[in-house]
Formats: structure tokens, sequence, C-alpha cells
């Protein structure tokens, strides 16, 4: 390994930067802001936005290059990652600003750490190495679990970080425990050499090793059968921390499997794609099924998200370029849509209120046209219609599967996906066809009704033209 | 002699014993917290006696890695453990069971 140099600082740029910015952050709420946190706020969204434009034109497209002797790549996967991570966060913190305030959370504590878990999910886009994949998610898990139990005064906020907290190190625990394995196995903690070196038939050691870190790669996504902590932490955390979990870590997710699996394990994809289609069938089975009986939205979008994640995993199943890029672009759609789906949570709500139950969306059409049709839009793209982007991204995967000679779990996908339009579509039937009856309206704020609006455009014109995000996340993905 | 498979066989049961102790016991979090700890430790474990095996030093600094995240897991794990206890007055595995996963 070659010593620390200026070269490696320009070369990993989002990170040196964020990790600056974060300090910035800190000492400006602690001695700028003082009580008036709103400032931190912007400040913190300033930083993110401009995080985004640096990480997109500060590096070039097309290359591959590597930093601190190999332990660090910067190439188009991660640049592709990272900006969404960038935008993403700065839209979940957009619409969680006004929740923050009105619940009394809107502490400088809690930028910092979602810039700190945004660190995190940077780091591990760009691993190459064992120890960067762990650093990355560790950095990442941390920062979350404070982010759930932030609501020092609320026992069921505590109860869900407990519990994210006992599951998520449990994780990272089966992880490194994989990782020791591969260690053990091949002599590096490369992730390049480890995939050049493992070219002999798996023995008893390697298998072990790959069955931990798939384990733990399901947990961290929240596939089931270790799917028990979503729910609990969506339903639990205050809606604002709950969205931070449900969004931007899936694209770390995506980057764990991609990196540890497709990249360091490419010669066993055989063993770990058998057992990633197990656990995405028993998924979006799972995941669709449950979600029917929900009464709580939340809970609701947690056991959606265990069903998206099943077609995000279907991707990996195929274990093939075409495949990873599907696994990406579904990746990328479902955060655009989760994040649109959480803020018209928090735009219903109000002082006093949280629009949780489903009875609340009763009857919305009538009190707030714009709403609705946002709400609308989102539920209509998650359940997979044309011609909104959740489509597209579910025929990607559905292609995919077919392409890699997956017919049978292609066609559990595509049931699946049948079972799922059914609550989605629910949510359109009481916002449109039930009776308002007496409910408190939602929150007026103009700024957040404006980028809701926008996002929910997005949607719609990514799924109206979606050759543009297609052709990214072809680039994207090497071989593809 | 002290060969290899000892180590790993070692590393082994205090794995399933750390995951045997956080599903079984029902009784207090601060034991899942320790089992949480074992289980770290056991991995660590392996990554010395497999450095010492290939004669790389990297398995090593992985632990020096390994055991600073584990203090910061602590720490953040203990800290929860305040809120949960000042609000409910009891660290009992068994009482944590208001929302149903």
């Amino acid at each position: 390994m070659s010593s620390l140099s200026t070269i490696d600082l320009v070369r990993s740029l989002p990170e040196v930067y964020l990790a600056a910015a974060i300090c910035l952050v800190l000492l400006f709420d602690l001695f700028v802001a003082g009580e008036r946190v709103a400032r931190t706020a912007t400040l913190t969204l300033l930083v993110l936005v401009a995080g985004a434009a640096l990480t997109l034109y500060g590096t070039t497209p097309g290359t591959r290059i590597l930093a601190y002797g190999g332990l660090y790549v910067a190439d188009d996967v991660s640049r592709l990652l990272k900006v969404a991570a960038f935008l993403f966060t700065a839209l979940t913190l957009f619409y969680g600003n006004g929740y923050l305030k009105r619940r009394g959370l809107m502490r400088g504590e809690f930028y910092v750490l979602t810039l700190s878990a945004l660190l995190g999910v940077l780091v591990l886009a760009s691993a190459t190495n064992l120890l960067t994949v762990y650093v990355g998610i560790e950095l990442l898990s941390l920062s979350l679990y404070g982010i759930v139990a932030f609501d020092r005064d609320n026992g069921i906020a505590a109860e869900a970080g407990m519990k994210y907290f006992v599951l998520g190190a449990i994780a990272s625990g089966m992880l490194l425990y994989g990782m020791s394995l591969l260690y053990g196995v091949t002599g590096t903690l490369d992730l390049a050499q480890l995939s050049t070196q493992l070219t002999q038939s798996p023995g008893v050691g390697l298998i072990m090793g790959i069955t931990f870190v798939v384990a733990a790669v399901a947990f961290k996504f929240g596939a089931t059968p270790f799917h028990m902590w979503v729910p609990d932490v969506y339903q639990g955390a205050p809606v604002a921390s709950s969205m931070l979990v449900a969004t931007v870590p899936k694209l770390a997710s995506f980057a764990l499997a991609f990196r540890l699996l497709a990249e360091g394990l490419t010669q066993q994809s055989a063993e770990w794609s058998a057992m990633l289609a197990i656990l995405a069938v028993l998924s979006v089975i799972a995941g669709n099924i449950i979600a029917i009986a929900q009464a709580n939205i939340l809970r609701m979008l947690a056991y959606s998200a265990i069903a998206n994640v099943g077609f995000v995993l279907f991707g990996f199943v195929v274990a093939s370029a075409t495949g990873y890029e599907a696994a990406l672009y579904y990746t990328l759609a479902y955060v655009l849509m989760t994040v649109a789906a959480f803020g018209a949570v928090l735009a219903m709500s109000r002082d006093g209120f949280e629009a949780t139950r489903l009875d609340d969306y009763k009857g919305l059409s009538r009190r707030d046209p714009l709403l609705a049709g946002i709400i609308a839009v989102v539920m209509f793209s998650t359940a997979g219609i044309p011609p909104f982007v959740g489509f597209w991204a579910k025929l990607r995967v559905i292609l995919a599967l077919l392409d890699g000679d997956q017919l049978w779990i292609a066609i559990v996908a595509v049931l699946a996906s049948v079972i799922g339009a059914y609550y989605y579509l629910r949510v359109v039937w009481l916002m449109y066809f039930d009776p308002p009856g007496e409910r408190p309206g939602p929150s007026q704020a103009l700024a957040l009704r404006v980028v809701l609006a926008l996002n929910a455009l997005a949607i719609l014109l990514l799924g109206i033209a979606p050759g543009g995000l297609l052709d990214m996340v072809q680039r994207a993905i090497p071989g593809g | 002699m002290i060969t290899l498979q000892h180590v790993l066989v070692l590393s082994g049961l205090l794995f399933t014993l750390s995951v045997a102790g956080i599903f079984i016991n029902r009784k207090n979090v601060i034991l899942l917290l320790m089992c949480i700890e074992l289980l770290l430790l056991s991995a660590n474990f392996n990554f010395v006696a497999f450095s010492r095996y290939h004669g790389n030093i990297d398995g090593q600094v992985f632990v020096f890695f390994v055991l600073t995240v584990a203090a910061a897991e602590a720490a953040i794990g203990l800290a929860i453990l305040v809120v949960l206890f000042r609000r409910r007055r009891s660290i009992n595995v068994a009482e944590i069971s208001t929302l149903k996963g």
C-alpha cells in the first residue's frame, strides 16, 4: 500500500468534501445558528446540492480511478450512486424540515447525523476492499440508529431504535464473520483480487463465508426472512427519520450487494444467486401479502419496501450486467417514488396530528385535489402501471429474469406485482371514492407542495421518456 | 502446538455462543449488547488467526478498525438503552414489544 497523498484526496473529492462539510455544519450549528436551527437546515441543503454538483462535474465519466492503494475506486457506478444519494438526501431533508420543526426535533444533530449517514453511503459506493465496505456500512448504520431514536421523549421511537440497533448489529457481525472467512480462504481483502483468486470449486469455508455475507446483505436490504426490523422502524421512528431509513440506504444496499457479490464474488455467482433467489421470492410474496392487512400507511409502505427489495434482488439473481442494470434502475426509481410517498405523508400531517392511518386519506381528492393527485401518481407508479417510471423498472427486472432463463421467478414476480397492485390502488380508491368525513386538512406549506408536485412530475416524465435514466444506468454498469 | 484449526473452532464456538445468547436471552438488554460484542470479537479472532496463517498483515489492520467500530457501536447501543430505560423503567427484552414486527 502506498502512503496517503494529495492525489488520493483529490480522487476522493466527494467524500473529502462531505467530511469537511460535516465539520462545518457542526461548528456552524454550535456557534452561528444557536437557537435558529432553521439556518443549519438551510446550510445542510446547500451543502448537499453543492455536493451533487461537485460529484457531477468534479469527476470524469467513463473512467475508473483507484485511490488509497486500491481501497477506493471512483467509477461510473459510484458516480451515479453518489449524485443520487446527495440529491435524495437533500429532498428527504427538505420534506422533513417542517415536520421536525412541529415535533420539536429540529436540532443540529439531526442534520449532522444525516450527513454522516450519507458519508457512509458514499464510502460504500466507492468501496473496493472488504475494509472499506465494512467502514462504509458501519458509518451508515451507526448514524441511522441515532436518527431512528432521535426523539428522546418518545418511548416507541426508542424501542424502534433498540430493535434496529440489535438486529443491525447482528447483521454487521455476520457480515464481518463472512468477510473473515473470505479473507481466510484467499488471504486478501481486496475485492478485485478476491474475484481473481476464487476460481477453484468452493469448499466449506467459502460456502459458509458466502452464506454469511448474503444473509448480511439481505438484513441490510430488509429482505424476508430478515425483514423484522423494517415495519417496526417505519412505524416507530419519527416520520422524517423513517423517510431517511427508507430511501438513501437503499442505494447503499445496492452498492453493498454490487461491490461484494457482483464484483468480489464474481466466480461464485451460482452459489449466491441461488440463495438470493429464495430470499427474493419470499420477499415479494410475504411483503405484498402482509401489506394488504395493514391499516397504518407507514407499515404498508414498510411491507411494500420488503416486496420492492425482492425486485431489486431479482436483478442480482440474474447475475449478469443486464441484471445489475435492472437492479440499479429499479433502486433509483423506487427511491424516487418512496421519497414522494413519505413526503406526501408529511404534507398530510399538522400540529399534533400525523396522518399515519389509511383512513386519514379518505376523500382526500375533495379536500386537497393536488395532494391526492400526487399520492395517486406515486401509488400507480409503485404498483407498476404505465406510463409511470415504476412500470419500466418492473419491466426491466422481469425482462432481465427472462433473459437469464429464470422463467418461474419471472412468473412469481408478475403474480406478486398483481397482488401488490391491490393495496396501492386501495389508497387511490380511499382518496377518490370514499366520503371525506371530519378530518383536519393537509398542511398548505407552499414550497413543500411545489417540490412534491415536481417529484410526482419526475415520476411521470421518467415514465413517459425512460431513455435518459436507462442510458445513464447502462453506462454506469461495466460490461452492460 | 496450537494450530489454525484450534483457533477457528474457538471462534466458531464464540460466534455460536453469541448468536444463541442473542436469541435465547429474554431478560436483559445489557446481555444483548454483550453478545453483540462477543460476535464482533469472534470475527476478530478469525482475522488474527488467518492473518498469521497467510503471513500478511491486512487481517490485523482490519481488527483495529473492528475494535474502533465496536466501541462506537457499544456507545450508541448504551445511549439508546438509556433513552429506553428513562421511558420504560425496565430493560427487560420481553417488555420491549409495543411494536409488533
